[in-house]
């Protein structure tokens, strides 16, 4: 007995030791780095994050400026919500109508469409609710109708966060002339996930219910679920991804030249085309589409669309 | 606005949303406490007599199963999601019983948590009692069972106060109430994910209300806590 307190205690020391150096070496490592590096604090939506997409890109970056790039991800509510708290220099976000919101209530500079691609509505393969072949609202209308009569058998699940997925969502309900908030509180067939959508899309696949999702996230999630597109490529289910500033009128601390910086990357020749093949050695076919030369078509003209800022951007807005 | 200003400003409207007795509040406390009470009474079910079980046999190796058991106090929540989450899911061995994502799931993975610090404060509780309170039940003529039931009614107190504790745990964890749970609206949600995603979400009156809630809890159940071992120490 004495001699296993012995090896406990022996055991337990050297584990705190360890713990201690590898503290030390971790804060050693950081205040290294935090001497001379720029940070740029991106803000984003996951779809760009979970693909690796924004990865990559920060990789690149990484190597052309002498910049710390710090992502964080979360839906665009959220990812805008940091922006506003001063928690972000820059954000990549895809819902048009809160982007343009957040640029006139001060918070944001301009807009630049970088890439786009579309919204799919995926379910199980034996599609009990019957929408193949139907359009978005068509099918969104049916599986409300076929879920309430059969709550077990049809299930919607809806990332319930705000984000720019549950913004089109929401479009999508009112295109199909229902109210969403009686939708919302229509029955158990409707499942508010309030997660991201990765969780969401896994939740679906478990519950083997619909849900509304983006092309690139879903290629990304593809081989761990049962989940098929069901409603491809309609008008209504095109995502557009925009990059905004955070204005250094607002927080002066910003790092609007770095993020001015990064939008340029994002719409140069080379950014374009890392998103033009992103995802065809990895899926074996591209997530997104560049928004370069598809201006017109996405909807983005204009100063919106696909071009570098100008070099006086920054001093410009604090002016 | 001033950083302080806005904390000063959303606990004011926490407060308000509290005593207004806000119906998404309302619901989602009583769904958080109506969880974590039904785990906490299936765990004392099944911890009580295994702690007792430990505490009363000797069995080689039994400093080992207690040193494991208390090892478990601090397992991480995530862990147990994960693992109930593999067990519960849909390709997994109990995916039939279609427990994942139901406040049925969250009760299960919320026991298995709370079970091993249920089980080492029992024995804990036991071994407080002092062998005379045994050895006096002996002489007076109990049998082996009554002795034991004696010393479980000495230890009641400081039973009781495990129990609380793995509710306060059950009631605090986020881990498992948001793998298992899943957060979903009007079904799962509960006080903690409510937390986590209303924060995210930029609703931080209702973060507070809830948080103020969550830690009103857990002060009623550490007061109790201390009723308890209060009465049984004086």
């Amino acid at each position: 007995m004495i001699i296993m307190k012995g090896i406990y205690r022996g055991i337990t020391g050297l584990a705190l030791i360890l713990a201690l150096l590898c503290t030390a070496a971790a804060a050693d490592d950081e205040a290294e780095e935090g001497q001379d590096e720029e940070v740029l604090r991106i803000s984003t939506t996951t779809s760009l994050y979970d693909t690796g997409l924004l990865d990559e890109m920060e990789e690149i970056f990484e190597g052309m400026y002498d910049v710390d790039v710090r992502t964080v991800s979360g839906g665009t509510g959220i990812a805008i919500e940091r922006a506003e708290k001063g928690d972000a220099d820059l954000i990549l976000v895809h819902d048009v109508v809160r982007e343009r919101k957040f640029i006139e209530e001060g918070y944001g500079l301009s807009r630049t469409c970088f890439a786009y691609n579309y919204f799919i509505i995926v379910g199980p393969e034996d599609d009990p609710a019957g929408i193949t072949g139907m359009n978005a609202s068509d099918a969104m209308k049916t599986i409300m109708e076929e879920g309430m009569e059969n709550p077990d058998l049809v299930k919607f699940v809806s990332r319930g966060d705000d984000s720019g997925t549950h913004a089109r969502e929401k479009l999508l309900w009112d295109r199909a002339g229902l109210n969403y908030t009686e939708v919302a509180a229509s029955g158990t067939w409707y499942v508010e996930a309030g997660q991201g959508m990765g969780p969401t899309l896994l939740m679906t696949d478990e519950l083997e219910g619909y849900t509304l999702c983006d092309t690139s996230t879903f290629a990304a999630f593809r081989s761990q679920l049962d989940l098929v597109p069901l409603i491809e490529s309609d008008e209504f289910l095109l995502n557009v991804y925009a990059a905004i500033p955070v204005s250094p009128a607002v927080y002066p601390d910003t790092n609007c030249e770095m993020a001015k910086n990064f939008v340029n990357y994002l719409v140069s020749d080379e950014g374009q085309d890392l998103i033009e093949v992103y995802g065809t050695e990895t899926i074996g076919k591209p997530l997104f589409n560049p928004a370069r030369g598809n201006c017109e078509q996405i909807g983005c003209v204009g100063d919106e669309c696909a071009a570098p800022l100008p070099e006086d951007y920054c001093s410009l807005a604090e002016a | 606005m001033n950083p302080l200003d806005e904390i000063a400003a959303g606990l004011v409207r926490a407060v308000e949303l509290i005593l207004a007795l806000d119906p998404a509040v309302v619901e989602i406390t009583a769904r958080s406490l109506a969880i974590a009470i039904t785990s906490t009474a299936i765990a004392a079910i099944l911890t009580v007599p295994i702690g007792g079980l430990i505490h009363f046999h000797n069995f080689r190796g039994k400093r080992a199963v207690v040193n494991l058991i208390q090892t478990l106090y601090s397992l991480p929540t995530v862990t147990v999601g994960l693992v109930v989450f593999l067990l519960l899911s849909r390709s997994g061995p109990l995916g039939d019983l279609r427990l994942l994502f139901t406040p049925g799931g969250m009760v299960i993975g919320q026991t298995i948590l709370i079970s091993p610090i249920m089980i080492g404060l029992t024995i804990a509780a036991l071994s407080g009692v002092g062998t005379q309170v045994r050895d006096t039940a002996i002489s007076l003529g109990a049998s082996r069972f009554q002795a034991i039931f004696t010393i479980m009614a000495d230890a009641r107190a400081a039973m009781m106060a495990a129990v609380l504790l793995g509710f306060g745990r059950a009631l605090s964890e986020v881990g498992v109430a948001m793998m298992i749970g899943g957060n979903i609206r009007g079904y799962t949600r509960v006080l903690t994910t409510a937390i986590a995603l209303e924060t995210s979400r930029g609703d931080i009156e209702f973060s507070m209300a809830l948080g103020i809630i969550l830690i009103s809890i857990s002060l009623v159940v550490n007061l109790l806590i201390n009723r308890v071992q209060g009465n049984w120490w004086s």
